[in-house]
């Protein structure tokens, strides 16, 4: 699938894909310190008008105070950010085309939800019956016309979510900030809301920038993912490409759990490399650009990816080895394994459940573990 | 701790110290006799007296208008301060406020009431103002100290607040003036309601900062209590104290309504 | 005004254009509140001082100085004039002499044969240290109000205690019976003593009457009345820190020192008292340090003999009219009071720190 099959429909859906694309928010070598602490480090970032684009990292990675530099709370110390094209440097939090919703949903707790969602429009000038209109057609979209005249504390948490969802987005703003959304909803609520998002941010077309911790939300929301740590962006990518081909330890870490294998390039072919590992014995794979014979690289494999049989393949498959299961836990959907390598290394791996009466393997058996060569990643960070 | 017995014993006694004196006041202002001890019967006499009384009267006027007013600029001050203590993050001369706000709250009264005098004779010599003590000087006065209170009350209320509500009143468009007008005031009104209330109930309360700064005809209520008590019991004071403690736990359950509304919506 | 009334207000601003409405309704309530309540002298103050803030806005656009400064400039110059310079004023007046005149103290300045002189002197220092009267008025001060505050202690740590382990909402109901108190009249709450204590009082009769005594107590006009009426009066004050402190202690720590073998009392005095001991300082100091400066109290319910600074203070501006006299007792009292006020705030900020 070449982006070059089908350019017109790729560039519109993914606009970062096209060098010529001019990007709706441009972050440019922004830092921000608080006293000695540096809490964003020299962040540059483009995002496109209509994207979803998830901000996702622990706690104190800086990705609040990025958020809170694009709505206008913070001042960046250095760098600048372009809305539109525009300069925000001087442009208070009350007069730029960004609207934020609050982690702590932030609704006036005297007013009723319908003055709550009218809000911003009278402060934008509009008359109150304008106002009034455009405040029952958002209630409408967010489903809550019944609950108008309520105020917040009336409400239940997923109501109250709705509401700055609504009073955000009622000024029609060009970028909406999000503050980990969903973080204060419980489970099922929140894989509901998730999809409910979506459909709005569809519906109205407006570009979303989300801050979350929560890495299945980010996969789920985002047509791009930006991973934080200690104030810097690690990669930018599709949610598929975080997944399967993260660019350093860090990120295949973060992201999903992961075996990661520290090795030496032991021959070079082309793309073909074979790496020496003390656990795995010589991998083949294929290297990335700029490696060279004798660097250290480290291989990453998701868990699911290493195939599990009894019987040892057939002779001259490559990448694979023989290993005891020290544990296993069933899951439901599937079925984790620890298990242990010929020097003693622990690796983890899993396999679907996909059959009712399959025969598992259990306990202290000795089984065969093989990897072919596309799904190990070979890491040189 | 130390057997079931001894808390709500120790507590009893405790309450009985605080409650006592309280009650004799009252029930002893409903007594006919003017000697203490003695039970001449029922009697709404002293309150028919108190009603007589031009001087009480009058100082109790005075003592309503220098409380009204004093308790409203101490509220404007004090919720400045407060404000500008919990919003503004650093500024120069912020360790000198927080000092000037906290050290009325436990400054022995004696000490403001006699440097404010003194300021205020000096400030006559200097500038002509005030020409003569009275109820404009104890009103400043009063603002003075009571807005240490209102402060206090109204700094841990801002501080309680979520932050994010007047962010959220930014990002909506609205001035960081419309902001403290639509959102905070609101929001910490109940707060502020209280504070007024203190304030008013301190200002009314004061013998010893008035005594300093009140000038001729212009004695408060607590001055001319303290003029008739100190040569003893003085039977129409009960009455006077019994009507007082009435309007209090009237005033108090009010404030304690709302601020009980407050803390039930969240 | 109650949340509901302010809402309908919120409700009335809706659609208004605010800041100018706002502007003129409060200048109306004002103006209105001034002709009512005020002599003309007073509303001309009051109305003074907000032309004076609105200038200051408008000069202070014109002149390109933020609005930030001048929102902190209101309070901060109200303060400042009338809380911090008149201890700049009593430290300079400590330092004249008095004078039959209008004022009575001498300047310190003197028109002397060659321009201004200095004529400022701490005579008046040398005397409060050479009459052992003023020495003796400290210490009995400090005594008397060291005593309160432990007694006060005693008295509010099982209150505070019981109040803290209360289930809601007997908790909150308790809580406001002790701060009630402290919304009536401080005055007519130590004049209630009175009523108690004397000679044909309350409690004499009572025990009297019960045959415990044949001879009525002396109760009023000692230290012991004192003592009394001090822990009366400034109870609430010690209770509340206390209550703030142990309502927050938590109730598995009392049940892991029982589950590891230790008694109820070793219990308290091993985990409770050391964890409350902020509370205790808090308590003890909002106690302490207004006491030292009573009047009230020693001048209604103390005898001829019961030396405090306060009462000093009072009669030697009051009576004797030494005013120079008079400041420099106070100054001294304020070092007293400055040691204990800089360690109970330094306690309350290592307790928002720990927050």
């Amino acid at each position: 699938m070449s982006s070059q099959a089908q350019p017109a429909v790729a560039a519109d859906l993914r606009p970062w894909t096209d060098p010529d694309a001019t990007p709706f928010i441009s972050v440019k070598g922004v830092s921000k310190r608080f006293g000695t602490f540096t809490a964003v480090s020299d962040v540059s970032l483009d995002i496109y008008r209509g994207e979803v684009f998830c901000l996702l990292g622990g706690s104190g990675c800086g990705k609040t105070t990025l958020l809170r530099m694009l709505a206008g709370f913070e001042s960046p110390t250095e760098g600048k950010i372009l809305i539109d094209g525009k300069d925000m440097a001087n442009v208070p939090a009350d007069r730029r085309p960004t609207n934020m919703m609050f982690q702590s949903y932030a609704l006036f707790p005297h007013m009723s939800v319908e003055k709550n969602v009218a809000y911003g429009l009278l402060r934008e000038g509009k008359s109150k019956p304008e106002a009034m209109d455009r405040v029952a057609q958002m209630l409408k979209l967010v489903k809550l016309e019944p609950y108008a005249k309520r105020k917040p504390h009336q409400l239940s948490g997923g109501q109250r979510q709705r509401v700055a969802l609504a009073r955000a987005l009622v000024k029609q703003p060009k970028v909406l900030l999000l503050d980990e959304p969903l973080g204060a909803l419980d489970k099922k609520l929140r894989e509901e809301t998730q999809f409910e998002l979506i459909r709005i941010q569809e519906t109205l077309g407006v570009t979303f920038i989300v801050v979350t911790h929560d890495q299945e939300e980010a996969m789920t929301l985002a047509t791009r993912i930006g991973v934080m740590t200690e104030g810097e962006i690690r990669q930018i990518g599709e949610p598929r490409e975080i997944y399967e081909s993260p660019n350093s330890r860090f990120v295949a870490d973060f992201i999903g759990s992961v075996n990661l294998f520290e090795g030496t390039v032991a021959s070079l072919n082309g793309a073909q490399a074979v790496v020496d590992t003390a656990d795995l014995g010589p991998v083949t794979t294929t290297a990335p650009e700029g490696v060279s014979v004798g660097q250290t690289v480290t291989l990453a494999i998701r868990p699911e990816r290493f195939a599990l049989t009894r019987a040892a393949p057939a002779e001259g498959t490559p990448n694979t080895c023989r290993a005891m299961v020290r544990d296993m836990g069933y899951g439901g959907h599937i079925s984790s394994y620890r298990l242990k390598l010929g020097n003693g290394r622990i690796v983890s791996a899993t396999q679907s459940n996909r059959l009712r009466d399959e025969d598992p393997i259990m306990w202290d058996e000795e089984i065969s573990i093989t990897f072919p060569p596309p799904v190990v990643r070979v890491l040189t960070r | 701790m130390r057997g079931s017995w001894f808390l709500p014993a120790a507590s009893f006694l405790g309450f009985a110290f605080l409650y006592i004196p309280i009650l004799s006041l009252i029930i002893y202002s409903f007594n006919d006799s003017q000697l203490v001890t003695v039970w001449g019967g029922f009697s709404t006499r002293w309150y028919g007296e108190l009603l007589n009384d031009a001087q009480i009267l009058g100082a109790a006027w005075i003592s309503l208008k220098v409380g009204v007013l004093s308790a409203t600029i101490a509220t404007v001050i004090g919720t400045l301060a407060a404000f500008v203590l919990t919003r503004f993050g650093r500024f120069r001369g912020r360790l000198l406020m927080t000092g000037m706000v906290t050290a009325p709250l436990v400054m022995p009264e004696v000490l403001i009431g006699l440097s404010l005098l003194l300021l205020f004779v000096s400030m006559e010599l200097a500038l002509g103002w005030p020409s003569e003590r009275g109820m404009v000087t104890v009103v400043i006065a009063h603002s003075t100290f009571c807005a240490a209170y209102v402060a206090v009350i109204a700094q841990s209320r801002l501080r309680d607040m979520d932050d994010s509500l007047e962010e959220a009143a930014r990002d909506l468009g609205a001035g960081p003036v419309r902001v403290f007008f639509d959102i905070t005031l609101p929001v910490i009104a109940p707060a502020l309601v209280s504070g007024w209330l203190l304030a008013f109930t301190l200002s009314l309360d004061d013998l010893v900062i008035a005594s300093f700064v009140s000038g001729p005809g212009a004695s408060t209520l607590p001055m001319v209590i303290f003029s008739k008590v100190r040569l003893g019991v003085s039977p129409d004071v009960n009455a006077l104290a019994t009507l007082i403690i009435l309007i209090v736990a009237v005033a108090v359950s009010v404030a304690g309504w709302v601020l009980y509304r407050q803390s039930k919506r969240g | 005004m109650s949340a509901g009334a302010l809402d309908r207000a919120g409700a009335g601003r809706f659609a208004l254009p605010l800041p100018l409405k706002i502007t003129f309704g409060l200048l109306v309530l004002l103006a209105a509140a001034g002709a009512v309540l005020l002599p003309q002298n007073a509303a001309l103050l009051l109305g003074g001082l907000v032309a004076a803030v609105l200038v200051a806005f408008g000069l202070g656009r014109a002149a390109g100085i933020s609005d930030r400064w001048l929102v902190i400039a209101i309070p901060m110059l109200w303060l400042f004039v009338f809380f911090l310079v008149p201890f700049l004023v009593l430290g300079r007046i400590s330092l004249s002499e008095a004078m039959i005149a209008r004022p009575p103290y001498s300047p310190l300045f003197e028109q002397g044969a060659d321009g201004w002189e200095y004529a400022g002197s701490f005579g008046n220092y040398q005397f409060l240290a050479e009459d052992p009267l003023y020495a003796s008025a400290y210490i009995s001060s400090i005594r008397i109000a060291a005593t309160s505050t432990l007694l006060a202690l005693l008295i509010g740590y099982p209150l505070a205690y019981f109040i803290a382990r209360s289930p809601e909402p007997r908790r909150s109901i308790l809580l406001l019976l002790v701060i009630l108190p402290f919304w009536t009249s401080f005055l007519l709450r130590v004049y209630a003593w009175i009523g108690l204590l004397r000679r044909d009082g309350v409690i004499n009769g009572f025990l009297m009457w019960t045959g415990i005594i044949d001879q009525p107590l002396v109760m009023l006009q000692t230290d012991f009345a004192v003592y009394l009426g001090i822990v009366y009066t400034y109870l609430p004050f010690m209770i509340l820190p206390l209550y703030a402190n142990l309502v927050k202690l938590d109730g598995a720590l009392l049940e892991a020192a029982s589950d590891l073998g230790a008694s109820p009392i070793l219990t308290f005095f091993t985990v409770t008292l050391p964890l409350s001991l902020p509370g205790i300082i808090a308590g003890s100091m909002l106690v302490f340090i207004p006491a030292i400066g009573e009047f009230v109290i020693p001048a209604l319910l103390g005898g001829p003999d019961t030396l405090m600074i306060g009462r000093v203070l009072w009669d030697e501006f009051f009576s004797a009219r030494d005013w120079p006299v008079a400041s420099a007792v106070a100054i001294v009292m304020l070092f007293l009071v400055v040691v204990p006020i800089m360690w109970l705030q330094s306690v309350q900020n290592r307790q928002e720190g720990a927050q």
